[in-house]
């Protein structure tokens, strides 16, 4: 049965894009209408918006590789309703307390009874099996007040990747809604961590951004630190004890393969991508001297960026790649500085009370977070220009911030105090909706990835 | 990596029979020469039991009495006490001219990962940079630093920190 949604193409793979087509807006939304359903995030404090998000029906319950169409339906509701839950700004009527929806109604809703759910907006659609093997995930967004269609979107997949069609749909949903970029179709490399404070076993792990997909890169046998995603999400940076020799790699993740960076005998540590992919930004450690440095991501020598004293470490790329943030303690004590990124211009940026350090540069570009260290140790984000810094978080201990890819949401670790359990937690970029990130073991060094494509 | 931790939670334990590190050090037992001790057994036959090979791990905890030494809080500064331990250990290492060791950087968790690495790479260079000069040879000593990765003692408070900020001198066994 059509429902005159036009959608094209086909992903075959986990970084293959998830293509979709948004057909012409609906021509009967009422002037003025559009500003009904909107979520106020300028404030900084929101009230979520009511939504409702019923199980999607599908055309024929059919087998799948994944489960039968109508418990996947049920299951991609699951998914877009925790991650706009989890996003703090939506506050979700679940399946279980709405009406099943029939597959006719998808593009039909029944107003009255949405108005009488309280909901503002409604989030419907279905899920069908293609006769070439495929799924497709049909979502669709109506505002409740106004009835009217405010966007709709098809996904088509394999049925392995069907956790991406219901992120890219949740997506859909949130930036239609907020005006914000998107951010539910990513992942996070981290640490894993085990064992006792004195000898923690450490694991290079990833999942996706809502912890499903959970899998383990390495064996525990030697120290992992802070992982990096490329750009391109097909390798991650990281250090590595490997033979009692603390060094970066890139760990390829489809091959499961390292290789090393540089092959010297200092210490390298503290790896990320420019933006574009093509170099890796690290520390290096000679003679009790660290400096950042940068090489090409396939090897080579590497360029010497700054050459102070001091211990100058931790730096992050802008996403235009003309600008490293980085931290450095030449003037006594560690603070963020800004330079070109061929080492040029370097100025520091923070002039607070107390010390920051591991400064990221948001995606957006017009924010960098940091862990700032005072009485206890902190989550801020800064302006470029060091100006309206703003502490998020006030753990015992919460450090090493990363991005999500639209700038809205911090990820970062926090270290229970005598235990030195670590865990990954999360935060709106207004300080709200603090929260846990589930792991299978404590957690550590979170690097979230650029939006799968 | 699990060698390592081995090795270093040996070597803790004796320290500790040992003495702890703050005490004055004992009186050295006489060289071996004038030793009135029976010459030890060969290595490969006899038991371990109480007789300590000379250049080893053992000995050198012995003589020197600690493998340590501690920093205040983001410094790599060598105290008095410091220079003391590792004017011992520098004669020590003379001792036994064919001797490599390794000596280890580390951290209080109180730091942030990256500044620790780097931190602990100072501590590490700052006992090896005193021992070249007192004469010991650079490249019978190599470095490593641990950061906050792997502290001695488990709490979170001053004292447990304090005996996290330390620079290890590893003898091999």
């Amino acid at each position: 049965m059509r429902l005159g949604l036009a959608f094209l193409f086909l992903s075959v793979g986990l970084t293959a894009p998830v293509l979709a087509q948004t057909p012409p807006p609906p021509s009967t939304a009422p002037a003025g209408e559009q500003g009904r359903v909107v979520v106020d995030i300028v404030g900084g404090i929101s009230s979520p918006m009511p939504i409702a998000i019923p199980n999607m029906p599908t055309p024929a319950n059919t087998a799948t590789a994944a489960g039968d169409t109508t418990a996947l339906g049920a299951r991609v509701s699951e998914v877009i309703t925790n991650d706009l839950r989890n996003s703090g700004l939506f506050s979700p009527l679940g399946a279980n307390a709405l009406r099943p929806v029939a597959y006719n109604q998808v593009t039909a809703p029944e107003f009255p009874y949405w108005v009488s759910t309280g909901a503002q907006a409604l989030v419907q659609g279905f899920v069908q099996a293609n006769g070439d093997g495929t799924l497709t995930v049909g979502c669709y967004l109506y505002d409740v007040f106004a009835q009217t269609e405010l966007t709709r979107q098809g996904f088509v997949v394999q049925p392995a990747f069907w956790r991406r069609a219901a992120h890219k749909c949740a997506d859909t949903i949130y930036t239609r809604l907020t005006g914000e970029g998107p951010y539910f179709d990513s992942r996070v490399a981290y640490v894993s961590e085990t064992g006792p404070k004195n000898n923690r076993t450490k694991r290079l792990a990833v999942m996706d951004q809502d912890g499903a997909n959970h899998r383990f890169l390495t064996n525990g046998q030697t120290i992992v630190l802070t992982p990096r995603f490329a750009p391109n999400q097909q390798t991650i940076t990281y250090m590595s004890y490997t033979n009692n020799r603390p060094r970066i790699y890139v760990y390829d993740i489809g091959s499961g393969k390292q290789r090393l960076v540089v092959d010297q005998p200092n210490m390298t540590f503290a790896p990320r991508f420019s933006p574009d992919g093509r170099y890796i930004v690290f520390s290096m450690a000679v003679g009790g001297n660290t400096d950042v440095y940068r090489v090409s991501a396939s090897g080579g020598s590497p360029q010497r960026l700054t050459t102070a004293p001091g211990i100058d470490t931790g730096a992050s790329y802008s996403p235009d790649g003309s600008k490293i943030v980085f931290e450095s303690d030449r003037s006594g004590t560690q603070q963020l500085y800004v330079m070109n990124a061929d080492g040029s211009g370097q100025n520091r940026i923070s002039f607070g009370g107390g010390r920051y350090a591991t400064p990221v540069w948001s995606p957006r570009g017009d924010l960098i977070a940091f862990t700032k260290m005072g009485g206890g140790f902190a989550v801020g984000t800064i302006a470029p220009d060091g100006s309206g810094e703003k502490i998020l978080t006030n753990g015992w201990q919460d450090e090493g911030p990363s991005w999500s890819p639209n700038g809205r949401v911090i990820m970062f670790f926090r270290t229970g105090q005598g235990s030195g359990k670590a865990d990954l937690w999360s935060v709106d970029l207004t300080g709200v909706n603090e929260r846990r990130i589930p792991t299978p073991l404590d957690g550590s060094d979170p690097a979230w990835s650029p939006l799968l494509p | 990596m699990a060698h390592i931790s081995t090795k270093l939670i040996v070597a803790a334990a004796l320290v500790v029979t040992a003495g702890c590190a703050k005490k004055k050090p004992e009186v050295l037992p006489p060289a071996p020469a004038a030793s009135t001790e029976a010459p030890p057994p060969a290595p490969s036959t006899g038991p371990v039991g109480n007789t300590v090979v000379p250049g080893s791990r053992a000995d050198f905890l012995q003589k020197v009495g600690s493998d340590r030494v501690l920093f205040g809080t983001d410094s790599y500064e060598l105290d008095g006490e410091a220079t003391a331990i590792l004017d011992r250990q520098a004669q020590w290492l003379a001792q036994y001219a064919n001797v490599t060791v390794t000596i280890e950087g580390h951290c209080d968790e109180r730091g942030t990962r990256e500044y620790n690495l780097a931190l602990g790479d100072r501590r590490a260079n700052a006992s090896k940079n005193y021992l070249v000069g007192k004469g010991i040879s650079a490249s019978r000593l190599s470095t490593i630093s641990y950061g906050k990765e792997r502290p001695e003692a488990m709490g979170s408070d001053e004292a447990a920190w304090a005996q996290n900020r330390r620079a290890v001198t590893v003898v091999p066994n």
